[in-house]
């Protein structure tokens, strides 16, 4: 994979920027970054890569991310990131984020636009209709040969996800155990 | 983490085993940093010479997957020198605890080994009892079947030449390690142990954790600022993905989820709930009735009621083992239909990963929630396959960024920290939350009009999140934590507590068994009480100076930065180290000072209401020796389950109760070498979150594989050049990095060379690469299941199908 300096440079003078500023104190950068930032709007947030959990700020302009940069209040990184922390920028603006809902109908070789309602209501009915069609509610236990309530779907699994929120795991596993998923994993597994 | 990032500048001693800091949590470094400015050793244990290495007092080279002889010989160097914390042994440990007769270890193997099953019986270990009830203990430590003298036994066989023969490490690195490190085992002196995958990625792998947190104990190092047992998580909301129960054994808040015979709410308690007679032991697993009922009023609110078992009957019940590799293995046989991946890409990730591939094709639907295209959602268009061919139903979801949503995230060290959204979700995409919600709603009206299989799990789920575009994330933190369902009055002690239904509970303790709370996980009640959202706290003071900074957002359990901190202060109260006081009791005002102490009751040498520190098991001490586990009571030493070694420490060449899948191989002509994986700064895991941002791509843009000098010498293979690396489950093209990192090991007189690679290469985004856990073993942890991706055999050649 190649990717030339001229493209690399584009679209990222900002954050860059950000990056060179890293573990400074804001005020005393001869960057002068409170007029680098003027009028920007501010927003902190943690770093969705490793554990460490640094924190950072983010500078938007119009409903668009225009910067972000190691918050030098935080207390454990103290304002400096890793490369990975220093790139978050790229997450907000990147031509690749995927934009719509793709569906891929069996047999075919490409995907095709759809909207959200229709993605859900199709996904909503495969669930109830794989849940009602491999739903056990009772099994013999080989070992003692007595019947047991176990009201499991046994033809659903769910993956993910190590990089959702703590509100969106609760969320998940609520969703999950209701459906009587038990096959419910994640990263932390592997 | 027992500790937290900030607590390893308090180290006098930082052991990195199986993990490289530098590398994979880099900022962390600032605090290992500022150790090392005060003086602290930083020991690296590993495979290769890693970034964190190169910053290190002491280097040891170890054979991948020999961890447990590694500190097995330290475990018996430090009994053998009398390198312990004797105090912290004698009155924190299990040390004295008297075990049963039938305990036995003979030739590697424990008593109580079923050769059908390939399982052992656990309870044939359990604690010898007094008339009472209680353990038997020997104070003096002598009692020949005592804990101590049974662990002084079994480790003798550790010694130092013995070690060193299986690790492959130099005798005099393995001597400086041992020094260095357990040198700590005394009072005023702290050691910390970071570990990572390196650890847990192993067929004996929680009996790797399991060694590090012996030696721990044995040193006095946990529940200290600067010590503990410290697992580097590698995604950002792992500890919080983990701690919410994403796992097929567990509920939010390592609550286990119910098995098949648990087959009423009162037979769940009755299994999970641990008893003790000893009325200093804290026992606080003893409150699981309060969490679980708790945790089924927040599902099924006005719904769930005493009398119906407060909903018990809808949770879906277990029969064995549901982890990711017995999935992956169903999957293949076309056992599941409907797969949903939340930010998870299992076509690169897992083990075997190109059987992984093959069984996504035998799905009949498949949804994915991402911010990219991964190699999960376009597998059915992957090299070398014919979509024609591949009938899944493939839905692929556009996800928000955590910067185009609110909510809260868990860093390992268990601080919770709020984030905000800076803008909207881009284009059409949306918040799993929102996603979540949907499916949720969707599917409750399919039932709610149509109709179905026992729809009442789902149409009687309480799902009050406002009514909102989306689900109103402060209302499902509120849940999270918890609040009465109707005016309560508590008696605490002394104090008397009135609480009106709707107030936030303010604190665990107050849950109750009755219905009259909710808390959706019960270790993150009073992250959000009445007084406010605790994880969006920005207070910069750090009162100890120890770095805890207790109002920087908040820390599950209540608030607490250094778990088991009644393990740093002696049984009277006073701290063993006065320059780094944890906690410390003030005999005046009778009561704790510092940080938030594990539990509220006086020093344990108070006679009526003392209590032991280590409060999540039922015998209060720290375990020297395991009752639960499936694969013994002390860590022995087994080579992976691919191996160029016999195991020199025993005839049991693997763990014994790990069954060996087909395709494993240890035929050293056919894969001579060790191979390993790991992971670099600039790529993240499977790669979708950073082969897709052109700075990281320019960085490291290509798929490589590491050897040594030597062995390139002796394949003619040299910097750059395509190889193929080949094992029993496939093959992978790659450049080649010739590296003086890597080091053969001397084993059994032989020089066995090591060929090491980063996994987090794919098919799909910006840079692509074959993918490093195609070779992988799907053969897991006795315990865990976590597969052995750390140590495998392999074989190399030059040229291959990437020019």
């Amino acid at each position: 994979m190649a990717i030339s300096r001229r493209k690399f440079l584009q679209g990222g003078a900002l954050a860059a920027a950000g990056v060179a500023l890293a573990g400074k104190p804001a005020e005393a950068n001869a960057d002068a970054p409170d007029l680098r930032t003027k009028g920007l709007q501010k927003t902190t947030t943690i770093c969705p890569f490793c554990s460490v959990g640094c924190g950072l700020i983010v500078h938007t302009k119009g409903g668009k991310v225009v910067n972000t940069e190691g918050d030098p209040d935080h207390p454990i990184n103290r304002g400096s990131l890793c490369p990975k922390g220093s790139a978050l920028f790229q997450i907000a603006n990147n031509e690749r984020r995927l934009q719509k809902v793709m569906y891929r109908a069996p047999g075919s070789d490409r995907f095709e636009e759809k909207s959200w309602d229709w993605a859900l209501d199709r996904i909503a009915t495969l669930m109830k209709d794989t849940r009602d069609r491999t739903f056990k509610k009772t099994e013999v236990n080989p070992k003692d040969n007595k019947t047991y309530v176990v009201n499991r779907t046994e033809g659903m699994a769910l993956f993910g996800g190590a990089g959702l929120d703590n509100e969106e795991c609760y969320l998940w596993t609520k969703f999950a155990r209701s459906m009587g998923v038990a096959q419910l994993e994640h990263q932390a597994r592997l | 983490m027992t500790n937290h990032w900030i607590d390893l500048k308090n180290a006098d001693a930082i052991l990195a085993i199986g993990c490289n800091p530098a590398e994979n949590h880099p900022i962390s470094f600032k605090w290992i940093e500022e150790a090392l400015d005060k003086g602290a050793k930083l020991i690296a244990v590993d495979p290769r010479f890693t970034r964190t290495a190169s910053k290190a007092d002491v280097y040891a080279q170890l054979r991948p997957g020999t961890d447990i002889a590694f500190l097995g010989g330290l475990i018996n160097y430090a009994l053998q020198k009398g390198m312990f914390h004797e105090e912290y042994v004698r009155e924190y440990t299990n040390a004295a605890f008297i075990v049963n007769d039938s305990y036995d270890f003979q030739d590697g193997m424990f008593n109580s080994f079923d050769e059908k099953e390939k399982s052992y019986d656990p309870k044939s270990w359990g604690y010898a009892l007094d008339a009472s009830g209680n353990p038997r203990r020997d104070p003096s430590l002598k009692d020949p079947k005592c804990v101590f003298q049974l662990m002084k036994k079994h480790y003798s066989r550790y010694d130092v030449d013995k070690v060193c023969s299986i690790t492959g490490t130099r005798k005099e690195d393995f001597l400086k390690v041992a020094e260095a490190y357990c040198a700590t085992g005394r009072a005023g002196k702290a050691g910390t142990i970071l570990y990572a995958m390196g650890i847990t990625q192993s067929t004996h792998g929680s009996q790797n954790v399991r060694a590090t947190a012996l030696l721990q104990l044995l040193l006095g190092n946990i529940g200290i600022a600067g010590g503990g047992v410290n697992a580097l998580r590698g995604e950002s909301n792992v500890q919080g993905s983990t701690d919410y129960g994403l796992l097929f054994h567990l509920l939010p808040g390592y609550l286990k989820s119910p098995e098949f015979d648990n087959v009423d709410l009162k037979a769940y308690k009755e299994k999970w709930t641990p008893k003790t007679k000893d009325a200093k032991s804290a026992n606080w697993w003893g409150n699981t009735p309060k969490y679980i009922t708790s945790l089924l009023k927040g599902w099924y609110g006005d719904n769930a009621t005493a009398e119906n078992d407060f909903c018990y009957d809808y949770l879906p019940k277990r029969s064995g083992n549901y982890g990711y590799v017995k999935i992956l293995e169903k999957m293949g046989k076309g056992g599941i239909e409907g797969l949903v991946c939340m930010g998870m890409n299992p076509a690169v990730g897992g083990p075997d990963s190109g059987k992984a591939r093959e069984a996504l094709g035998k799905l009949k639907w498949l949804v994915t929630a991402d911010l990219w295209e991964t190699e999960t959602s376009i597998f059915w268009k992957r090299p070398g396959v014919d979509p024609k061919q591949i009938q899944t139903e493939v839905f692929m979801l556009p996800a928000a960024s955590s910067v185009e949503k609110e909510g809260s995230i868990s860093n390992s060290g268990r601080w919770t920290q709020w984030r905000y959204a800076a803008i909207k979700p881009i284009a059409d995409s949306r918040s799993d939350l929102w996603i979540l919600d949907q499916f949720h709603k969707r599917v409750k009206n399919l039932y709610a009009t149509k109709g179905g299989v026992f729809p009442e799990p789902i149409t009687r789920l309480a799902w009050n999140y406002g009514n909102g575009e989306e689900a109103d994330v402060h209302l499902v933190a509120r849940e999270i934590n918890g609040y009465f369902t109707k005016d309560t009055t508590i008696k605490d002690k002394d104090k008397t507590l009135e609480f009106k239904k709707g107030d936030q509970v303010p604190m665990f303790k107050y849950l109750q068994d009755d219905g009259s709370t909710v808390s959706g996980c019960w270790i993150y009640c009073g992250s959000f009480t009445n007084e406010g959202n605790q994880m969006a706290r920005r207070d910069q003071s750090d009162p100890t100076g120890l770095g805890m900074y207790p109002k920087w957002a908040w820390a599950w359990p209540v608030n607490r930065r250094i778990i088991y901190n009644r393990a740093s202060v002696k049984p009277n109260g006073e701290p063993f180290d006065p320059t780094r006081k944890v906690i410390a009791w003030d005999p005046l005002e009778k009561k704790w000072k510092g940080d938030v102490p594990d539990g509220p009751w006086p020093p344990m040498t108070d006679a009526k209401e003392g209590k032991y520190p280590f409060i999540m098991v039922p015998e209060g001490h720290g375990r020297l020796y395991a009752l639960d586990l499936k694969d013994g009571p002390f860590p022995e030493h087994y080579e992976p389950m691919e191996s160029p070694a016999l195991n020199n420490l025993s005839k049991v060449q693997n763990n014994p109760v790990v069954a060996v899948p087909k395709n494993v191989s240890s035929d050293t002509k056919k894969f001579p070498y060790v191979g390993t994986t790991y992971r670099v700064t600039e790529h993240w895991q499977a790669g979708a979150m950073t082969r897709s941002l052109p700075w990281l791509v320019e960085l490291v843009p290509d798929m490589f594989v590491e050897i040594s000098e030597t062995l390139a010498r002796h394949k003619g293979i040299v910097n750059g050049d395509t190889v193929t690396v080949t094992t029993e489950r496939g093959s992978i093209s790659a450049k080649a990095l010739v590296t003086s990192r890597l080091k053969p090991f001397e084993v059994e007189g032989k020089h066995i060379e090591q060929v090491g690679m980063p996994w987090h290469f794919g098919y799909a985004g910006m840079a692509t690469g074959d993918s490093g856990n195609v070779l992988t073993p799907s053969v897991g942890c006795a315990n865990t299941g976590i597969p052995e991706f750390k140590a495998f055999l392999c074989n190399i050649e030059k040229g291959g199908k990437r020019a």
